[in-house]
């Protein structure tokens, strides 16, 4: 009447998983089960809190469907349950009129505003860091590229009327920490760094948001790292002293300096913050070795983008990096968005041909050809290589 | 009938009760640690808070960085109540992860 599978699916939704997993191999069938409103061949690097990373496949689309986009919270203390009459954004501390808004209000009183833009983990390619960091590992799946819906973060500020003498907007979402001593993960963003584009979203894709992305509203700071991104967006408090939560002050931090890395090993003297996105470009297929005849055409195909600025040119190396030509770019959908590339070849002689590609941006900004080396691992944005096998 | 299982299903794994939205999370069993002393330590209290899997994905860390990390969990609530165990547990994840 049913296959394994389908038993073992249901066993897990209907909480019976004691009863039905207890003579069966977990490993082999853990990526089979989907999150809810998630693929099910999303790749489970831990169910608890839930870290899913997209499988390479999607990012040959230009929009990455919202049931495969990545899956990152911290605590385990995730939000399961939402009551949208009882729901409230609330906004207050240091300004004029403090504000409850309920989606209804959010989705009618403002205007709405749309962009596509990429949201990448921090960590997006930490498990290509060596020597190598602590923390999720991540290979290239912690990244997608999705239409975003929401209200102008500055017009609700602007309801609310922010106070002179403001340091901190100060943002936290309906995720609850495990133990009373666990920090709540809370983000913040200096008053004078608050620009227009940031938006509080309540779509992904033109739906609203899958509730591990955020469901019902999602701070959207785009050209920055996902860090930022608060998700299921509850709080805004302005204060008028900095902020000093641990997500800002001990997490989420860089070497203060113009490479934002050091040598391995060491300890950063100053750190700051991690905001903008390093440039960045993906081989996306082939994504492994690939084996070709002589004289056998190769197409090759990624995506490219930046922290908010648009991708000037993609270049391709096939010879290990001596030289590099410009690779063809796609349709343009702006700045916070990834642009595909593509490049194809036909090699002459047997061997092992090593492809390369970097991206520059429109302010100059490439890519290094060795990564760049900090405790946390985060904005890796080394030039990738692939190997074409010629036989 | 398989058709009536997803019928049931779907309102059992995403419901929108009018403005209610619930979602139930898959139960997934965590990776398994290696066996060697101060597993059990290490099962008992990292657990609490978040999936093994957070040790099992890593890929070779020193001394210095578990000790570090050991450290922020305390900090963050872990409940290892004596010196004798925190030692135990460090060792255990150096050596093996």
């Amino acid at each position: 009447m049913f296959t394994r599978r389908q038993l073992i699916k249901q066993a897990a939704v209907l909480g019976l998983s004691t009863f039905y997993f207890k003579n069966l191999n977990f490993d082999a069938i853990a990526d089979e089960i989907a999150f809810p409103e998630k693929s099910k061949d999303l790749i489970v690097l831990s169910p608890r809190p839930p870290l899913l990373e997209t499988p390479n496949k999607y990012f040959k689309e230009l929009i990455t469907p919202k049931e495969a986009l990545f899956v990152r919270w911290h605590l385990s203390g995730i939000p399961t349950y939402i009551n949208l009459d009882e729901f409230r954004l609330k906004v207050y501390g240091n300004v004029e009129n403090p504000l409850e808004l309920t989606l209804q209000d959010i989705m009618t009183k403002f205007e709405p505003v749309e962009y596509v833009a990429v949201i990448q983990c921090a960590g997006n390619g930490r498990s290509y860091v060596k020597p190598s960091v602590p923390g999720a590992q991540w290979k290239y799946g912690a990244m997608g590229n999705v239409k975003w819906t929401g209200v102008r973060l500055k017009d609700i500020l602007d309801k609310a009327g922010v106070k002179k003498g403001s340091v901190d907007v100060v943002f936290n979402g309906l995720d609850v920490p495990p133990m009373p001593t666990t920090p709540d993960v809370v983000k913040s963003i200096p008053v004078d760094e608050i620009f227009d584009d940031i938006i509080v979203a309540y779509k992904m894709n033109d739906e609203p948001l899958p509730m591990l992305n955020g469901f019902p509203l999602r701070l959207i700071v785009p050209g920055w790292y996902a860090a930022l991104w608060v998700k299921a967006l509850s709080d805004i408090v302005v204060t008028d002293k900095e902020f000093e939560g641990f997500w800002v002050k001990s997490a989420y931090r860089v070497p203060d300096n113009p490479c934002e890395c050091i040598k391995p090993g060491e300890t950063p003297e100053k750190t700051k913050p991690i905001h903008r996105m390093r440039t960045y470009s993906i081989i996306v297929d082939p994504s492994d070795i690939k084996v070709v005849k002589v004289g056998e055409k190769v197409k090759i195909m990624g995506v490219a983008f930046s922290g908010g600025y648009s991708i000037n040119q993609v270049l391709v190396s096939t010879d290990g990096g001596r030289n590099w030509v410009k690779a063809n770019l796609g349709k343009d959908l702006g700045k916070y968005s990834w642009i595909q590339w593509f490049y194809e070849f036909t090699p002459t002689k047997k061997g092992d041909y090593t492809v390369m590609v970097q991206a520059i941006n429109s302010i100059g900004e490439g890519q290094p050809m060795k990564g760049l080396w900090n405790p946390s691992g985060y904005g890796w944005n080394e030039i990738q290589k692939v190997t074409i096998r010629v036989i | 009938m398989r058709k009536f299982i997803i019928a049931i299903l779907i309102p059992l794994s995403l419901s929108f009760a009018e403005n209610i939205k619930t979602i139930e999370l898959p139960n997934i069993p965590d990776n398994k640690l290696k066996d060697g002393k101060g597993k059990e330590l290490v099962e008992q209290y990292c657990s609490i808070c978040h999936s093994l899997n957070y040790i099992t994905m890593q890929k070779g860390l020193s001394k210095k960085v578990w000790q570090a990390e050991v450290k922020k969990m305390i900090l963050f609530g872990a409940p290892i109540e004596n010196q004798k165990d925190i030692d135990t547990i460090i060792e255990y994840l150096e050596k093996n992860y």
